[in-house]
């Protein structure tokens, strides 16, 4: 029993250790901000708008964008080739960490499979896990059925 | 009038089941002869209306009846007919219909095989399996209501969610499924009769294993077939991302693959009583949580569940649920205690008692990674989750360890063995280690984890080959038998041993080809124009071109690759993107070339049919097809093992074996 016990203390400390190394916050422009340091090296789905205007192609695939909600404006840089419904303008998840130097390194870019999204008004909070769970593409596959 | 009658009968299924839930339990208590006829005949007749309510909502889907509320939701003309029948369980309140079905045919079946080999707690376990259909029965009835009227019926529906009507799989996946999730009702009521009743004997055992084995069979090719679904239709390129509904079909399967091994100790040895009931019930309880994380819409968020009341309604089923459970467990605690004790550690009851702790010790790390999630959110209203590589690193040394329990557990002796024995029983295989390693190392297999993974595959397959040969070898010696009628006689007697260690050989192939697959291989996104090549591992790949195409009930761009392999052309592959009228997005489809040795498996991330070009993500994966293979042997051993002995010969092995020596026949 006392071997057990042990056991099961080490298997705890473990499991809430191991939570909380890999938590996967989902934040918009917004909240990112207001994280300050938090944000750089942790791991984040940032969801939110394509700015218009914003999106540069560069050689290759390089891409860069600007992710905003209603107060606040992410610049995100992306190696990835982008999916076909990407463009200025639309609902997107974009998965990376922050930079040091300020910008969003983006490892996996994802456009928003809801019809009803539209970026938050002035001062809205966007709802960013609703975005997520409307999106495909990380195996996330929130329509998919038991 | 379809939705009238619809209606009627999941009135009627709910009159029928709550009025067969109290009779049983009535005549549990003081068994009458023409009770326990009422209870099995309300049993029937549970299965016969639901039967009937399902083919009424059949009947309308093919009708194009859109004045039935389900059908209006996700019918459509334009829709094959496999789909159309399939929309059955696309959507919420439709699967929910299906699991009465599936729920009234397993009530039905297990009703008559326990009611006369079982009188004295049958009745309760019918009782059981009564009130859950009831439960399922008023959900029908209230929150979720397939048979809705729509007053002023459209001309034609949306069809069910594209992602759901792109693949042949989901004809399948979901059916195994369900067989495997409600199958696990008939466990939790015969564990719950045998507690109300104080039966825990031999007979109960067997019943218990074999209902436990049934829907274990159909959970386990399932949850499979779920990764295989994924594979073919998202295009990640992976089969398995721990995301929530995946996890709620593995937590079951879990806890009911550590409740088959332990019912084995239990029925040998008289030990793990209380445990083995527990894992049981808790099989069920996780069956019914899975259903409300991937049913309620909990996990879009916390708060949208309450927007309909089929999340809170299953959460009330569950919270009953395990008050039950708990109860029953309280009430017969001193009737669970164990007939005998685990001698020796190095004897194959200890390993036995290892696997289940590691087992459990698993359920619990995935169970806390998916539910953490919610916790934070309700608690402290921050949306997060919990990453892959929290499971992956909490799951990769459990599996590993119950890998070398397959092999170590197997290959001692029960009871007390000496030093000697031991040793000569665990020596041996080391060779199948060392030899599996070594392939790999020649093959290029670099990862510490992979290496690892495959010596413990080696060494435990060479114990589970041995296993599976040295009975018929001392067949064919002792009879002087070939191999085949050995092999027939084997199947014929010790069949379910033999189908045990063959559902082993496949899981290590499984988990083998799932660590293989997982860290070796290569993958590429390019941005292709017409003519281009990318060159990707063995492979180059050309864009030959793009079109658009025009089907009844979509329309699709469709990309050409033209495959080499070491300079050969092998053939063009056509990964392709579907447009569904009812989604703006498209779904992407890819194109997979499955061999023995690895998968090719392209997939389309954006595709303009003007400019022509191609974003396409290409990956070689190897050995992803062994994964398939051996879930389908994994899938027919299980059912090879339930296949009943024959009347004849169980009788005469009755006849033949003394009264009071019924624990411990199965070997």
């Amino acid at each position: 029993v006392g071997a057990l016990a042990v056991a099961a203390v080490a298997f705890g400390i473990l499991t809430v250790g191991g939570i909380g190394e890999n938590l996967v916050y989902y934040w918009g422009p917004t909240e990112l901000r207001a994280s300050g340091a938090k944000a750089v090296g942790a791991t984040i789905r940032l969801g939110g708008q394509v700015a218009p205007g914003s999106a540069v192609y560069r050689d290759g695939s390089e891409l860069e964008f600007d992710v905003v909600d209603g107060n606040a404006r992410v610049h995100v840089k992306s190696s990835g080739v982008p999916p076909q419904m990407f463009r200025e303008g639309i609902g997107v998840v974009v998965e990376g960490t922050m930079t040091p130097a300020g910008h969003f390194q983006c490892h996996r870019l994802m456009v928003s499979h809801s019809n009803e999204y539209r970026a938050p008004g002035k001062g809205e909070k966007a709802d960013a896990r609703s975005l997520m769970r409307s999106t495909e593409g990380l195996g996330d596959e929130g329509a998919r059925q038991p | 009038v379809t939705a009238a009658l619809g209606r009627s009968l999941i009135l009627l299924a709910l009159f029928v089941s709550v009025a067969g839930a109290v009779v049983a339990f009535a005549v549990g208590r003081r068994p009458t002869r023409a009770g326990a006829g009422w209870a099995e005949r309300f049993a029937y007749a549970f299965a016969s209306v639901m039967a009937a309510a399902n083919a009424v909502m059949v009947y309308a889907l093919l009708a194009h009846d859109f004045s039935v509320g389900y059908v209006a939701q996700v019918g459509s003309r334009s829709l094959p007919t496999w789909v159309t029948v399939v929309s059955l369980w696309s959507s919420l309140e439709g699967s929910i219909l299906f699991w009465g079905l599936v729920l009234g045919a397993y009530v039905a079946g297990a009703t008559w095989a326990t009611r006369e080999r079982h009188p004295e707690y049958a009745p309760y376990a019918i009782g059981t399996w009564m009130a859950c259909a009831a439960f399922f029965s008023f959900l029908l009835a209230g929150p979720a209501q397939p048979f809705r009227d729509v007053p002023q019926p459209p001309a034609d529906g949306p069809g069910p969610n594209p992602l759901l009507q792109n693949h042949l799989l989901m004809a399948v996946h979901p059916p195994l499924l369900y067989l495997g999730y409600v199958g696990m009702t008939i466990p939790f009521g015969l564990a719950s009769a045998a507690l109300l009743a104080s039966r825990l004997g031999p007979d109960f055992l067997r019943a218990l294993r074999n209902w436990l084995l049934l829907p274990w069979t159909f959970l386990s090719v399932a949850v499979v077939l779920g990764g295989w679904w994924a594979y073919e239709v998202l295009g990640w390129g992976g089969y398995w991302a721990w995301d929530p509904v995946e996890n709620a079909s593995l937590l079951p399967w879990l806890t009911a693959t550590a409740a088959l091994h332990s019912a084995l100790l239990m029925e040998r040895k008289g030990i793990l009583k209380g445990w083995t009931v527990t894992l049981v019930l808790a099989t069920f309880l996780l069956t019914i949580l899975g259903t409300f994380m991937t049913r309620s819409g909990v996990f879009n968020s916390v708060h949208s569940f309450t927007q309909s009341a089929i999340g809170p309604t299953i959460l009330v089923f569950l919270a009953a649920a395990l008050v039950w459970s708990v109860a029953l467990l309280a009430l017969r605690v001193d009737r669970l205690s164990s007939e005998g004790a685990i001698d020796d550690p190095k004897s194959r009851e200890a390993m036995f008692v290892l696997n289940n702790l590691l087992f459990v010790l698993f359920t619990f790390t995935v169970l806390i990674g998916t539910v953490f999630p919610l916790v934070v959110e309700a608690t402290r209203g921050v949306q997060m989750s919990v990453g892959r590589p929290y499971f992956d690193r909490m799951a990769v040394p459990i599996g590993l360890a119950l890998l070398f329990l397959m092999g170590v557990g197997p290959a001692l002796p029960w009871g007390r063995g000496t030093g000697a024995q031991v040793r000569r029983a665990l020596i041996p295989p080391l060779a199948g280690a060392a030899l599996s390693a070594a392939v790999g190392l020649v093959l290029g297999v670099h990862n510490g984890w992979t290496l690892a993974t495959l010596a413990l595959a080696g060494y435990t397959t060479q114990v589970t080959l041995r296993e599976l040969w040295l009975p018929l070898r001392q067949r064919m010696r002792a009879r002087g038998e070939g191999l085949a009628p050995a092999l027939e006689s084997q199947l014929r007697q010790g069949r379910r041993r033999f189908a045990g260690y063959v559902v082993h050989a496949a899981v290590v192939m499984i988990i083998t080809a799932i660590s293989v697959s997982s860290t070796l291989g290569t993958s590429r996104e390019v941005q292709l124009r017409r003519g281009e090549s990318v060159a990707l591992g063995r492979y180059t790949l050309t864009f030959l071109g793009a079109e658009a195409l025009t089907e009844p009930h979509r329309q699709a761009l469709v990309a050409r690759v033209a495959v080499e392999r070491e300079g050969k052309s092998v053939g063009v592959l056509t990964p392709r993107m579907n447009y569904y009228p009812n989604q703006r997005e498209p779904v992407g489809t890819p194109a997979v070339r499955s061999s023995v040795r690895e998968d090719l498996y392209l997939s389309v991330l954006n595709l303009d049919v003007g400019r022509q070009t191609l974003g396409l993500h290409a990956l070689v994966k190897p050995m992803v097809a062994w994964i398939w293979g051996a879930t389908a042997v994994l899938g027919l051993a299980g059912l090879m093992a339930l296949v009943p002995p024959s009347r004849r010969r169980e009788e005469a092995a009755r006849a033949s074996r003394p009264a009071g020596q019924l624990v411990g026949t199965s070997r």
